[in-house]
């Protein structure tokens, strides 16, 4: 645990109607890693997720993200910080290029970095004229990505990336994921995918019961 | 990175009218419901005299049932695929989500409150002409602000989570008692119903346009906090 | 973060017993008093003492809205945003609208027995009844879940946009009202000339509500403390078990 973590949680605590999703974390990850957050269905991984992008209050203990203490002011962060959660944030009746347009205006990325991100994601023309209600969930998620890589997020958190696509889709994913970390990311990926996340994190982290087991 | 609240809410308000012109929800559904309303009032009221009357009041009431339809859509946009979430986890700046959205109930409301008066026209034969005119359109501006930046504000509070929507009602209504009151007064002048003046209407335009900028200003300055979790 | 670890053995202070006697006394003297010992009005006839009730409930609903408004509006100004700011906020309101029923009950019984009708489009009765509805939807705000620091900011906010509102509603009501005159403006609030024993007896009224108003907000917001100290207690258990759910 370095000055310039990422990540710096200590015994975080983050409830939700009471119930406490996050029962006490620590975890500390670096600048570029690539960390895979595993556990089952229940241990918190979609909480840690979105306390890290400031979407949740953390009650106690110590909880700074990129600098900014989220137990203070989890608004800041944000503009930072990029999540995809298990729903895509897309509108349906909008096509690709739509949405992935409407997302670079209001944070304000230009139409290089739109053209950019849509050829990351694999998205061809005839693609990306098609409507986001049409799409299969792998072409979805992929627009899902394309309107994140948009935002040059310092710190991706992605919720299950890799759900309902099939290999192919899931090969990408995971090339998108090495790319953004090659480019300066660092990204951190809840998922139950652990022979195919091993080759891509670097770390793993075992979330159970609202508590870090272990990190290897 | 930020952008500025300018293009935001230019991005956003494009984004809701280009939604609502592919999925015609409120040309397909909301708009034949508040027709249907007007012609149930003149089964309820069944008098012609009396409706020609209250022609103004029933035209408002009918853009208010609207209303719930017209706020709980727009967020329905924003949250049926986590939107919402992601604009917030963007750190857009809420100012600008507020005045897209507000801009596209407004012109939403405009074209409900246009076939509203037609139709008011039409059943219970009221006519407008001359000075009448221009107080209508001031009116309908005024109100239909209003309208719009009351019902943005508190369609973020009611949006997403389970039991709130039923909340937009019991909130609203009461908010916007002042713009039923003054324009269908400003209306029945513009109407010249039972006698009212056209000149008569003016202050109740009035009273419309500062409710507009209270709450526009309001709006501007709280709707962060509501839609926040 | 702090956790407030607070020991409560009962909600009463020598001060609130205190003021609470001098509300009894007061309340006593208005009970009886306005039943027994002041004379009839030379025009309401015995009606008028329904005003003992009326005027102070009215009154007291009106100030349990400013005092909410005053105290959402110190929540967010404060650095802290202290939350007891928060919760007499949200106590007031609790009180308030049940003052508000009092006042919309009270008002509508005078008219029924001075006009005949049970509702008037009066303007402050109006009014206070769209306060009361304005306050069951900030009741319903509040209840919306949540930390207690996401409560606060949610309902400091719908308070202050009440605050705002009010005025606006009581202004399009009274120029509504001004179209529809009545030659004889006799209203439930305003215009009663009271002197002597009867006078005595509206101002104990208004006393003795002002110190019940007092004393219910300052029960309602420890209670509410005292809720906010045992959820925080509840979350050390659910932590507590989490973590040997975690073990096993």
């Amino acid at each position: 645990m370095s000055a310039h973590s990422v990540i710096n949680f200590v015994d975080a605590v983050a409830v939700y109607n009471g119930y406490p999703a996050l029962a006490g974390v620590t975890l500390s990850v670096e600048r570029n890693e690539i960390v895979l957050l595993q556990g089952p269905n229940g241990a918190g991984k979609s909480t840690l997720l979105r306390a890290c992008a400031g979407l949740m209050p953390v009650i106690r203990g110590t909880a700074h993200v990129l600098g900014y203490d989220l137990t203070v002011d989890r608004e800041s962060v944000r503009e930072r910080v990029g999540l995809l959660g298990h729903q895509n944030g897309l509108f349906g009746e909008l096509t690709i290029a739509e949405n992935v347009s409407f997302w670079s205006t209001v944070v304000g990325a230009s139409a290089e970095e739109r053209t950019s991100a849509m050829e990351r994601m694999a998205i061809d023309g005839k693609l990306a004229e098609r409507r986001v209600s049409e799409l299969s969930a792998g072409q979805k998620r992929r627009c899902a990505l394309a309107c994140l890589v948009v935002r040059r997020a310092e710190l991706w958190l992605l919720d299950e990336p890799h759900a309902g696509l099939d290999a192919k889709g899931r090969d990408e994913i995971d090339r998108i994921v090495k790319e953004a970390a090659a480019s300066g990311a660092t990204v951190v990926v809840a998922s139950h995918e652990i022979e195919r996340a091993q080759q891509l994190a670097t770390r793993t982290v075992s979330l159970i019961a609202g508590q870090v087991r272990e990190s290897q | 990175m930020s952008m500025s609240t300018s293009r935001i809410a230019r991005a956003v308000a494009a984004k809701d009218l280009r939604i609502e012109l592919r999925s015609r929800v409120v040309t397909n559904q909301v708009l034949p419901f508040s027709g249907l309303v007007m012609v149930m009032f003149a089964f309820a009221l069944d008098n012609d005299d009396v409706l020609q009357r209250v022609a103004g009041g029933l035209v408002w009431l009918a853009t208010l049932f609207s209303l719930f339809m017209l706020v709980q859509r727009t967020f329905a946009v924003e949250t049926y695929d986590g939107a919402l979430d992601s604009l917030r986890v963007a750190g857009v700046n809420p100012q600008g989500i507020f005045l897209g959205k507000s801009f596209a109930l407004f012109v939403q409301l405009l074209v409900l409150e246009s076939v509203l008066f037609v139709a008011a026209v039409v059943l219970y034969r009221v006519n407008v002409n001359g000075s009448g005119v221009v107080l209508l359109v001031t009116c309908v501006l005024c109100a239909t602000a209003g309208l719009a930046f009351v019902g943005t504000l508190y369609g973020g509070l009611t949006a997403g989570a389970r039991g709130r929507e039923t909340l937009l009602p019991l909130l609203l209504l009461p908010v916007v008692a002042p713009v039923l009151i003054c324009a269908t007064r400003a209306t029945e002048s513009a109407f010249r119903s039972g006698g009212v003046t056209v000149g008569e209407g003016w202050p109740w335009v009035g009273v419309l346009a500062v409710f507009a900028a209270v709450f526009g200003l309001g709006g501007l300055l709280s709707f962060g906090s509501l839609i926040e979790e | 973060m702090n956790t407030e670890t607070q020991t409560f053995t009962g909600v009463g202070t020598p001060a609130t017993r205190l003021y609470g006697l001098m509300a009894i006394v007061a309340l006593g003297w208005v009970l009886l008093g306005g039943l027994f010992f002041t004379p009839e009005d030379a025009v309401q006839g015995d009606a008028v003492r329904i005003m003992y009730v009326h005027v102070p409930t009215a009154w007291i609903a009106y100030l349990a809205f400013i005092v909410t408004g005053v105290a959402s509006a110190c929540w967010m100004i404060g650095k802290k945003h202290s939350i007891g700011f928060d919760r007499v906020a949200g106590a007031s309101a609790e009180v308030g609208v049940l003052f508000m029923a009092m006042t919309l009950l009270s008002g509508s019984l005078w008219g029924r027995i001075t006009w005949g009708t049970f509702w008037v489009w009066d303007p402050r009765l109006t009014t206070t009844a769209f306060l009361f509805v304005t306050y069951i939807g900030y009741l319903a705000v509040r209840g919306l879940g949540g930390t207690a620091h996401q409560r606060a900011r949610r309902s400091s906010v719908i308070a202050l946009l009440a605050v705002l509102e009010i005025p606006l509603v009581h202004f399009s009501v009274v120029m509504w009202r001004s179209l529809h005159q009545r030659a004889t403006v006799l209203s439930p609030d305003g215009d009663i000339k009271m002197d002597g024993i009867m006078l005595f007896t509206l101002l104990c009224g208004v006393f003795g509500f002002s110190v019940l108003f007092a004393w219910l907000v300052s029960h309602r917001q420890r209670i509410m403390a005292m809720k906010d100290a045992q959820q925080t207690t509840a979350i050390d258990v659910a932590v507590t078990e989490r973590l040997k759910e975690a073990q096993s």
